[in-house]
């Protein structure tokens, strides 16, 4: 824990490892790095797929004037396109939104599901499968497809919003209190869906299950749009957030001595982790395990100041999940796997793998 | 409705004759969907039963019947399809049975210029001539499709009369279980294939009081006393066996425990209702009341 206090007085890091400025040029040189990776991750992923549509034959026909056939028009237009933008959303939001919930609450285990996100999302989305149906029709026309989506984002907001409202007081949010009350709705709403999951019926199984698998597959224009203006503006907010929780990791009345505004920086992270959560799961459903394994990777490479590895979560967050989709659409195409699947079977073992290597080394 | 849509056919293929006589061959091939993904166990089943299998490029994880089919690419489950999966297989037309999706993935077939039929899953011998006319529309084969459809429905009139027969005046209380995941039973409601397959076979659902798939309690089962429990055939040793029902406290107060009364029939073909349906409707029947009667 120790080690995040680097960056508030230039003190060298206690785990003895490198020196800070070697740190910082380690980290520069890795957001460069990663910015890379992402961008062959993303030529990847546009040009792998199961069907025949070919980028570099779209390119040429678009360079010689000429229409793109329909296949590399609907294949790189409306499916790869849309999912790649998705992708990259998602893999940056629910990285940077493990790498803020660690920092805020100190704890090496805290995921973006810790402020109670997922159990509200999940809930919600549950509802809407299963009782979807019984809303008035106007309003299942006019919402269409949207239904789950909007339902989730609401629901894992909502349960935030519940949660900070429960664990502060005059003005003073408990992270303790958030913690375990945020058990207690986990909880809560496990029960509610399993009552739902017991009314529903076959297909609407399937598809609870399907869903908390999490898929890419379902990316369109409208979902990317949507999520792309909730989810900017949490990542916008995250670089503000990184001298706040570099400061918390001395505990909250430390670092309010040092003059970081305790409160406003828990506001913030929340709220943006809320966001920025709630809005990749309502677009691509439960996609585990990227919140903890990146800012555990990017501790382990640079060290625990958040002002490279928030950048770098972000970026490595989005290679992963673009590579996992990768693998989820080609490894048993025309079918494809559910990405959740993908991201456990990659992550778990060379996560163990790193842990048992380099233990202790952590930096939390 | 034989008649008139008889008489349509005739027009219609008299009509063709007329085309091809006038058109180049290939012309009037080219308007037919010859690259068909096919997604729905009884849907494929009813492509092979017309004769159209070579138009079929892909089937999705229910389609394995006939065993031909298993050999061709499979797109995945019907409910979580991948749009870019279907299009690699360049169908020009998918036939899939109602309630196949995402709609994501739909929307975007449709924007690719791909047809896509829906066939509908009503669980009588209605629905499974409905099924038949529908697929055989969609491939433009009305002749064969006739010929399928009134070869189906005299069979299945045929097996549910015989079955109605036997069952006479005291029809068996049939419970079908799902699984019977650590002891505890999940059986069919009513508005499931399974319902509706027991009710062909002259046999009466012995749950009624609610709707699709459930766990039960023991006193509910205890309760519903059924004469016969039906169960999918998972092959080995697996599911339900005739100790296993005697020795499950859900089952063992039952009559059908005590009779030893447990029928296992393949699963595709019990809840499929597809071209087989009438000896699904058959062998069910036989199986609870016996082939003697």
């Amino acid at each position: 824990m120790s080690a995040l206090t680097t960056d508030i007085n230039d003190a060298d890091p206690s785990d003895g490892s490198a020196p800070l400025v070697d740190r910082r040029i380690r980290a520069r040189q890795l957001t460069v790095l990663l910015l890379l990776l992402l961008l062959v991750t993303s030529i990847l992923s546009l040009t792998t797929g199961a069907s025949s549509a070919s980028l570099w034959n779209a390119l040429t026909d678009l360079a010689a004037g000429r229409d793109l056939s329909t296949m590399d028009r609907v294949v790189l237009l409306d499916i790869r396109l849309p999912r790649l933008c998705m992708g990259i959303l998602v893999g940056a939001s629910l990285a940077v939104s493990g790498a803020v919930m660690q920092g805020l609450f100190r704890n090496p285990l805290a995921d973006p599901g810790i402020v109670g996100v997922s159990a509200g999302a999940g809930l919600a989305a549950i509802c809407a499968i299963v009782l979807g149906s019984l809303l008035p029709s106007a309003i299942q026309q006019f919402l269409g497809t949207a239904l789950v989506p909007i339902a989730a984002f609401l629901g894992g907001w909502g349960s935030t919003i519940l949660l900070y409202r429960v664990s502060t007081r005059g003005g003073q949010t408990s992270v303790a209190t958030m913690l375990l009350a945020g058990i207690a709705l986990g909880a809560l709403a496990g029960a509610a869906s399993g009552v739902l999951v017991y009314y529903s019926d076959d297909s609407q199984l399937r598809d609870l299950t399907f869903w908390g698998m999490g898929s890419l597959a379902g990316a369109t224009w409208t979902k990317v749009l949507a999520a792309l203006p909730i989810i900017g503006l949490a990542l916008a907010a995250a670089p503000f957030l990184a001298r706040g929780l570099n400061g918390m990791a001395l505990g909250e009345a430390a670092a309010g001595h040092i003059g970081i505004a305790v409160q406003r920086v828990k506001n913030t992270a929340i709220l943006s982790v809320a966001g920025a959560t709630g809005a990749a799961v309502a677009v691509s459903g439960g996609i585990g395990f990227i919140g903890i394994v990146v800012p555990h990777l990017l501790r382990l490479a640079t060290g625990p100041d958040h002002h490279s590895l928030l950048p770098n979560a972000a970026l490595l967050g989005a290679s992963l999940l673009l590579g996992a989709d990768m693998i989820a659409r080609v490894v048993v195409a025309p079918a494809e796997l559910p990405i959740g699947i993908i991201t456990a079977i990659l992550g778990a073992p060379v996560f163990l793998w790193i842990l048992l290597n380099r233990r202790g080394n952590l930096g939390l | 409705m034989t008649l008139s849509s008889s008489f349509s056919a005739g027009l219609k293929a008299a009509g063709a004759l007329a085309l091809c006589a006038l058109l180049p061959v290939q012309a009037v091939q080219a308007e037919e969907p010859s690259r068909i993904v096919s997604i729905g166990g009884a849907v494929t089943e009813i492509v092979y039963a017309l004769g159209q299998e070579d138009r079929l490029v892909a089937r999705d994880t229910t389609s394995n019947f006939p065993a031909k089919a298993a050999a061709l690419p499979n797109v995945g489950y019907a409910r979580a399809l991948s749009p870019e999966g279907v299009l690699s297989v360049d169908p020009d037309l998918i036939l899939a049975s109602e309630g196949s999706g995402p709609p994501e993935t739909l929307a975007v077939l449709k924007q690719a210029g791909v047809t896509y039929v829906e066939v509908p899953e009503i669980y009588s011998a209605a629905g499974v001539i409905a099924k038949i006319q529908t697929v055989a529309d969609a491939l433009d084969q009305s002749e064969a499709g006739q010929a399928l459809i009134t070869q189906v429905s005299d069979e299945l009139s045929a097996a549910q009369a015989l079955a109605q027969k036997t069952a006479g005046d005291s029809p068996k209380r049939v419970l079908f279980v799902l699984s019977t995941q650590a002891g505890r039973i999940t059986a069919s409601g009513t508005g499931t294939g399974a319902d509706g397959i027991i009710t062909m076979a002259g046999a009466v659902n012995a749950i009624s009081e609610f709707e699709g798939y459930k766990q039960l309690t023991d006193e509910a089962i205890a309760a519903a006393a059924p004469d016969v429990i039906l169960a999918m055939d998972r092959g080995g040793d697996h599911g339900l066996t005739k100790d296993s029902i005697q020795s499950l406290p859900a089952l063992m107060l039952t009559p059908a425990a005590q009779n030893g009364e447990l029928i296992r029939m393949d699963g595709a073909l019990l809840l499929q209702f597809g071209p087989r349906a009438a000896s699904a409707v058959k062998d069910l029947s036989q199986a609870i009341y016996g082939a003697a009667q």
